[in-house]
C-alpha cells in the first residue's frame, strides 16, 4: 500500500518538505498563468453583473445553457473526495489515506467553482441571499417545494460539511507542520490553524469520534446531493428529463467524473512531486476500477433512457432521445458516449491499467465526456412539444470565459494547496503503516 | 525570570512505540495517576483501554444536534409555508411533506457535522493559544512526527516531581523531562 519502507518520520519529512520548500520557478509561473484566468473570470463575472444574462447565448427555450452545464459538471467532480473520505472510511478501504487528502481539497475547491455558476445566473446576483430563508421586510419566504431551493440547501450542506471533514483531517498535520515551522509567519499560521493541537490520547479518542460522525453523516450526502441536483431537472415536466432514472444515474456519473478528475491530478502530482511511494500503481488501479464500476453504471443508464423512450409510447420522448442522437447536436452526444462508455472498457485490462499515459488520457477523456453529458442534458431543450417554439443554442464567448475561467479558480486553489498544505494526511498514512500496529513488535516485526 | 519563580507543568517521558505506549499507558493507569495523556502522531488502537478511558461524548452530542436540525428544519418548512407565507402553487397543499424532506435531511446533516466539530473542539479543550507540555523540546519537535510520549501533569493529586519522574523512568520511560517554564 505505501511503498519505500516508509518510517513515520520519512513521511513526515517527505510530505511536509513540499510544503515547506520554496515555491520554485515552474510554479510560479503556473500560478501566474492559472491567476491571470482567474482575473479573466472576475472580469467576466463583472460584465455579467453589469450587462446583465443578455451576454450569454441563452434563449427560450435554453433558458439553462453553459452555467448549469458547468455547476453539474463541477458539483460532480466534487463526489470522488467525499466518496473516499467518507465511504471508503466507513468501509476500512486504508488504501485511501494517501488520496483522500487532495480529493477533499478537490472536492471544495470544485464545489467552489460549481456555486459560482447558478450565483451568477440569478441575473440579479446582489440579491442573491433571497434564496435563504432569512427574516426580510418583506415578509416573504423562499418556496421550499421547489427542487432549485433544495439545491441550495444540498450543495451550500455539502460544501460546509466537506469543508469541516477536509479541516478536521487536517488539525493533526497542520501540527506537524507548526512543530516543524522555522520561521515567524509559517509558526504563526499553522499555529493559530492547528489549534494547539498536542496529539494527546485524550484529544484523538474525541477527534477519531467526530471523524467517524463526519464519515457517517457525509456517507448519505455523497448519494444525496447530486440526487437533489438532478431533480432540477427530473422534476421539470421537459420530455428527456422527467425521468425517475435521473437521481441514480447522476450519482454514478459523479462519481465516475470525480474519480477522474482524480486520477487527472494525482497522476500530474505524484509525478511532479516525487510521491510515488505514496500514490503507488495499486492506488490507480483501484481508482481505475471504480471508474469501470461507474463508468458501466452510465453507460447502462443512457440505454435505459432510450428503452424507456420506446416502452413509454410516449412520442415526445422518443423525439427527445432521437434527436439527442440524431439532431442537430448529434456530435456532441456521440463525444459522450465514445469518452464515457467506450473508453473506460480499457480498464477491464491490466496492461493498460497500469500504464500511466493510457491513464491520463483516458482521465481527460472522461473529463470531456462527462461535460459533454450535462451538455447534452441541457440542449434537450433546444426542441421540447411545438416546433414553432424551437431554437437553438450557441455560447457566445461570455460563456466560454467562465467556464475558461472556473478552470484558472480550481488549478489556483489547487496549486495553492499544494504548496502551502500538506497534500497527503500524513497522522493517517503513519496509522497505516505495519510499524503502527501496537502487535507489530510482538509479533518478531514480520506481521 | 528566575528558576523559583517557573511553574511546574509536569512530567512526560518518551517510548519507542505504540506498543511500548500502549504498555506504559496501562502501567500509569494502575499506578492511580488520572490526569496524564498518551501522545502520539496518530490514534493507537486499544489506547482508550489502557488509559481507562471513557468512551468519547462526541457521538450523543452530534447525534442531539442532527435529531434538532431535522426537526427545526421541517418545523421551519411548516411555520414559513403554512403560517408565514401560505402560497398556493401548482395546487399543492401548503404543508407538502414530501417536498420537504430534502431540506429536512440536509440540515439534520449539516446540524449532527457541526455537532461533531464542535463537540470535538469544546472536549478537546481546543482551540487554545498555550499548552504547557509544548516547553519540552523534545515534545514539540516529535510529538506530531515519530515521538510517542506519556505525560503527567503537575494538577494531578498523585504528582509530585520527584516520585512521577523515577516512576516514568522505573517503566522503561526515556529521556524522562520534569516541564517547565514562565
Amino acid at each position: 500500500m505505501i511503498a519505500g519502507n516508509q518510517t513515520f518520520a520519512s513521511v513526515t519529512e517527505k510530505v511536509s518538505a513540499i510544503a515547506e520548500r520554496k515555491p520554485t520557478l515552474n510554479w510560479l509561473l503556473l500560478i501566474g498563468f492559472t491567476g491571470s484566468i482567474v482575473l479573466m473570470l472576475l472580469g467576466s463575472i463583472g460584465w455579467l453583473a453589469f450587462e446583465g444574462i443578455g451576454i450569454w447565448g441563452v434563449n427560450i427555450p435554453v433558458g439553462w445553457g453553459l452555467a448549469i452545464v458547468n455547476f453539474v459538471f463541477w458539483v460532480g467532480i466534487g463526489h470522488a473526495g467525499t466518496l473516499i473520505s467518507a465511504i471508503l472510511f466507513l468501509f476500512r478501504q486504508r488504501w485511501r489515506t494517501s488520496i483522500n487528502r487532495f480529493a477533499e481539497a478537490m472536492t471544495i475547491f470544485a464545489v467552489i467553482c460549481a456555486l459560482i455558476f447558478p450565483s451568477v445566473h440569478v441575473g440579479r446576483m446582489w440579491l442573491l441571499y433571497w434564496v435563504f430563508p432569512l427574516p426580510n421586510q418583506m415578509s416573504m419566504w423562499p418556496n421550499f417545494r421547489s427542487p432549485l431551493l433544495w439545491d441550495v440547501f444540498a450543495v451550500s450542506i455539502y460544501f460546509t460539511c466537506s469543508l469541516m471533514f477536509w479541516y478536521v483531517g487536517l488539525i493533526p498535520d497542520l501540527g506537524s507542520l507548526r512543530d516543524r515551522a522555522k520561521t515567524k509567519w509559517r509558526k504563526l499560521a499553522f499555529g493559530f490553524f492547528s489549534l494547539g493541537w498536542r496529539g494527546g490520547n485524550r484529544q484523538w479518542s474525541n477527534y477519531e469520534k467526530a471523524y467517524l460522525i463526519l464519515a457517517g453523516v457525509s456517507t448519505p450526502l455523497v448519494l444525496s446531493v447530486h440526487s437533489v441536483v438532478s431533480t432540477d431537472f427530473a422534476v421539470s415536466i421537459i420530455p428527456g428529463w422527467h425521468t425517475t432514472i435521473f437521481p441514480p444515474y447522476f450519482v454514478a456519473g459523479a462519481i465516475f467524473s470525480g474519480f477522474a478528475m482524480v486520477l487527472t491530478l494525482g497522476i500530474i502530482v505524484r509525478k511532479i512531486y516525487g510521491l510515488e511511494d505514496f500514490i503507488t500503481m495499486f492506488h490507480l488501479d483501484k481508482i481505475t476500477k471504480i471508474m469501470l464500476v461507474t463508468g458501466m453504471m452510465v453507460g447502462y443508464a443512457y440505454g435505459c433512457e432510450f428503452f424507456i423512450a420506446w416502452y413509454s409510447g410516449n412520442p415526445y420522448e422518443a423525439f427527445a432521445f432521437i434527436n439527442r442522437a440524431f439532431g442537430p447536436y448529434w456530435w456532441a452526444y456521440w463525444i459522450m458516449i465514445s469518452c464515457n462508455v467506450l473508453v473506460p472498457q480499457i480498464f477491464w485490462f491490466k496492461k493498460y491499467r497500469s500504464n500511466i499515459k493510457v491513464l491520463f488520457v483516458a482521465s481527460l477523456l472522461v473529463n470531456v465526456g462527462m461535460w459533454f453529458e450535462r451538455f447534452v442534458i441541457v440542449i434537450t431543450l433546444t426542441r421540447d412539444f411545438l416546433p414553432s417554439s424551437w431554437d437553438s443554442y450557441t455560447p457566445t464567448i461570455w460563456d466560454y470565459s467562465l467556464f475558461v475561467g472556473s478552470f484558472g479558480l480550481f488549478f489556483t486553489f489547487f496549486l495553492l494547496f499544494v504548496k502551502f498544505l500538506p497534500m497527503i494526511a500524513m497522522s493517517e498514512v503513519k496509522a497505516v503503516l505495519p510499524q503502527a500496529d501496537p502487535h507489530y513488535h510482538s509479533a518478531g516485526g514480520r506481521r | 525570570m528566575s528558576a523559583e519563580r517557573e511553574k511546574t507543568y509536569g512530567v512526560i517521558a518518551r517510548f519507542d512505540g505504540p506498543a511500548e505506549l500502549l504498555r506504559a499507558a496501562a502501567k500509569v493507569r494502575d499506578a492511580g495517576y488520572k490526569r496524564f495523556d498518551c501522545h502520539s502522531p496518530f490514534p493507537i488502537h486499544g489506547m482508550d483501554a489502557a488509559m481507562g478511558m471513557k468512551g468519547s461524548k462526541v457521538g450523543y452530542i452530534a447525534g442531539v444536534c442532527g435529531t434538532l436540525g431535522g426537526i427545526g428544519g421541517l418545523a421551519l418548512q411548516w411555520w414559513t409555508s403554512t403560517i408565514a407565507y401560505p402560497v398556493t402553487i401548482s395546487g399543492k397543499p401548503y404543508f407538502s411533506y414530501q417536498a420537504y424532506v430534502p431540506v429536512t435531511f440536509g440540515l439534520t446533516v449539516l446540524c449532527a457535522a457541526l455537532g461533531a466539530v464542535f463537540s470535538m473542539l469544546i472536549t478537546n479543550r481546543l482551540p487554545r493559544w498555550f499548552d504547557g507540555l509544548f516547553y519540552s523540546e523534545q515534545f514539540s519537535t516529535r510529538v506530531n512526527d515519530d515521538g510517542f510520549f506519556v505525560s503527567i501533569e503537575a494538577s494531578d493529586a498523585a504528582f509530585d516531581a520527584a516520585k512521577s519522574r523515577a516512576f516514568l523512568e522505573s517503566i522503561g520511560g526515556k529521556q524522562v523531562e520534569v516541564i517547565k517554564g514562565a
